[in-house]
């Protein structure tokens, strides 16, 4: 562009400019292979989709054909990844939320994605309702009633120690006995691990993205954000090595979770309707759900995705309310408040990276977590961006930060609370003691119009796959064009089904979810790297931009 | 007849557009009417242009450039779309009527087994559009 831009010697405008693009000789696409396989025409970034494509076949023929030694190495790679590098994970989160924070009260969140006179593409409803369905909506579903059930339960239990180590699974020194601690220890403990930790993890990977594509001109990829870092090597293999990572940890892990979503609805469709659980109903619930986000995708991004999205907040919050009127009101109410101070009381413990005394809670649930929100934050991070376009940096923190925090507090006092309250006061202990799909369905049991808010439940869950797999669908699109979004079509109706393949061959095959998903999490190791890199490129990209007055 | 010649264009496809530009600037001068060229910008970065100011720019220089070369009066139009690949249809609709056109021309591909899944552009346009539209081979049908 025209504006004047005092250029530093790496090449990026300097910070008298408006939001100006870098000056590289890569041209968007230049890598690209045109053509027609038949009728159906394609855009592809040669190696990124091929090497990625490839990768992923082999690594699924590899889990079929030796389906024990797979396991058994993913399994080793997996503890090894969250045990021995648990201070890493959870010392890097911390640096990613300060990061957040320092923005939001910096002059530099002033900065515009898009450049000073970019308006925003979506209104308030349809961005947040997006962000939210590709970020944690189907989590929220199965351990908004699990997990701050499992933290009370191990935190009632009290401390037990064999040979000096900890052997119990209550997070810091547990509440033995005491009830009302108890429940805020595990209150405390759920948001944690829901609140502003992942939300910052995404917002990191979001904001890189969105700066250096809208402000910097750069492809919408995963390597752009690296230019600061790398400079023109990024269009060469150091870029094809970070794209290609970010294809592969994100089709395993929507498959993987396709797989685990497919098995949770069935044994929801089980309690409610009698529907026989086994491999049959979840091939065919599979398939339903990509057939539905196959004709989101076709529909593109406003006519499909977006209403999706919005179509599953609405459900949510009827059935967020619901269970706040019909439930212990009051006492929810309290809780909430409660929580939210019972977090900020034991943040600063619950975030100590070094010398934790309670290993299983902190290895076993803080950095699995963590590992986790990281392996996937290269495709919610994408397509958080991709919708994120004419906001300040300011607004993008607050929104993608501090609202889903507040917003998965109040989900977890509410849910959680319920399933606690029956516990404590009704004695009902039948949904801790179920099977973890089954919690929410137990709890929602003892209440009144138990089929119908069931139902609500079982929709939630399918929708929200759907959402995530017709967004993953666009990001894998998105990435394996080499940033562009206008690929052709039939483009990303192809990753959309190769998904469900995936998920199908893989839950047809013993442990195969299981060993891959141990794998996916072990990609959060280098992805943590990544991100803290990214930290360093969006203050670097951040600082050259000119900031509204 | 006409006044108001629209004129769809993909700028990444810009040597595919001869014929069409050709006819496009005939039927201008014959009908004394102007030409008005809608080319779709993603808000990403893209092959064309790295913003949608960079693409806008781009296209009223096209028009610019077609003006003297044909010696017709030409105007640029940029519309802006999150998902390109699948709302082009609808956001030509809109541009067409909004524009007030009262004839497209645009260029087509030779229908092939795929148009029975997914219609070419042109033929939603034609299906869709108040205007009068001429959708132009990209190559004859004796060939």
């Amino acid at each position: 562009m025209t504006d004047q831009t005092t250029e530093t010697s790496d090449g990026i405008p300097g910070p008298d400019g408006a939001a100006h693009v870098i000056d590289t000789e890569y041209q968007i696409g230049q890598d690209n292979v045109e053509g027609s396989v038949g009728p159906f025409g394609f855009d592809i970034h040669n190696p990124v989709f091929m090497v990625s494509g490839a990768a992923i076949v082999a690594f699924v023929f590899y889990t079929l054909a030796l389906p024990e030694q797979a396991g058994a190495v993913f399994s080793w790679l997996f503890s090894s990844v969250t045990k021995g590098f648990d201070w890493f994970f959870i010392g890097a989160a911390n640096i990613f939320v300060l990061f957040c924070l320092m923005l939001i009260v910096t002059p530099l969140g002033s900065v515009r994605l898009g450049g000073t006179e970019a308006t925003p593409d979506y209104s308030y409803i349809g961005w947040f309702a997006m962000l939210f369905a590709a970020g944690m909506g189907i989590g929220l579903m199965f351990y908004g009633v699990s997990e701050p059930l499992s933290h009370f339960a191990s935190s009632m239990g009290g401390t037990a120690t064999e040979g000096g180590m900890r052997t119990d699974w209550a997070p810091l020194g547990a509440a033995s006995g005491n009830e009302a601690e108890a429940m805020r220890l595990g209150m405390a403990a759920t948001i944690f691990h829901w609140g502003l930790h992942p939300w910052a993890i995404y917002a990191v990977v979001a904001l890189a993205l969105a700066l250096f594509s809208y402000n910097k001109g750069l492809p919408l990829t995963i390597r752009s954000a690296f230019y600061p870092v790398f400079g023109d090597a990024v269009w060469g293999w150091v870029g094809h090595l970070i794209d290609t990572l970010a294809v592969f940890a994100t089709l395993f892990g929507l498959a993987t979770s396709l797989g685990f979503g497919a098995t949770q609805a069935n044994a929801g469709l089980n309690e409610l309707f009698g529907v026989p659980v086994g491999s049959t109903t979840e091939v065919v619930l599979i398939s339903a759900i990509t057939a539905i986000a196959l004709v989101s995708v076709l529909r593109g991004l406003d006519g499909g995705v977006k209403i999706l999205s919005e179509i599953n907040m609405g459900l949510a919050f009827v059935l967020l309310i619901f269970v706040l009127l019909v439930g212990p009101t009051l006492f929810l109410l309290s809780l909430f408040w409660d929580s939210l101070v019972a977090y900020v009381q034991y943040l600063p413990a619950l975030s100590n990276p070094i010398g934790r005394e309670d290993v299983n809670f902190s290895q076993g649930w803080t950095s699995f977590y963590w590992a986790w929100w990281i392996s996937w934050s290269p495709f919610v991070g994408m397509f958080i961006a991709r919708v994120s376009r004419g906001r300040t940096v300011r607004e993008f923190i607050i929104c993608v930060l501090l609202i889903p925090s507040i917003v998965c507090v109040m989900w977890m006092s509410v849910f959680g609370g319920t399933a606690m309250y029956q516990v404590v006061t009704d004695g009902y202990t039948v949904a801790q003691d179920a099977a973890l799909e089954l919690k929410l369905f137990k709890m929602l049991d003892v209440m009144p119009l138990a089929g119908i808010t069931s139902l609500v439940g079982i929709v939630l869950v399918i929708v929200f796959f759907v959402t995530s797999s017709d967004s993953g669908s666009l990001v894998i699109d998105t990435i394996t064009a080499g940033g562009k979004v206008d690929a052709p079509v039939p483009q990303r109706a192809f990753w959309c089904i190769f998904e469900g393949a995936v998920a199908i061959v893989l839950l047809l095959s013993a442990g195969g979810l299981q060993s891959l998903q141990s794998m996916v999490i072990s990609t959060g190791l280098p992805f943590t790297v990544v991100l803290l890199l990214m930290c360093y490129a969006i203050l670097r990209g951040l600082m050259s931009e000119r900031r509204n007055t | 007849m006409f006044q108001k010649i629209v004129v769809p264009i993909d700028l990444a496809h810009e040597a595919a557009l001869g014929k069409t530009l050709q006819v496009a600037a005939d039927l201008a001068r014959s009908h004394k009417a102007s030409l008005c060229f809608v080319g779709v910008a993603s808000s990403a970065p893209g092959g064309v242009a790295r913003t949608p100011e960079e693409y806008d720019a781009k296209l009223q220089s096209f028009a610019a450039s077609q003006t003297a070369q044909h010696g017709v009066p030409a105007s640029g139009h940029t519309i802006i779309s999150h998902d390109p690949a699948v709302e082009l249809n609808k956001a030509l609709e809109k541009a067409i009527r909004d524009l007030g056109a009262d004839l497209v021309v645009m260029a087509t591909h030779v229908p092939n087994i795929s148009d029975y899944i997914w219609a070419g552009h042109g033929a939603h346009v034609a299906a869709h559009s108040p205007a009068s539209v001429l959708l132009v081979r990209d190559q004859d049908s004796t060939n």
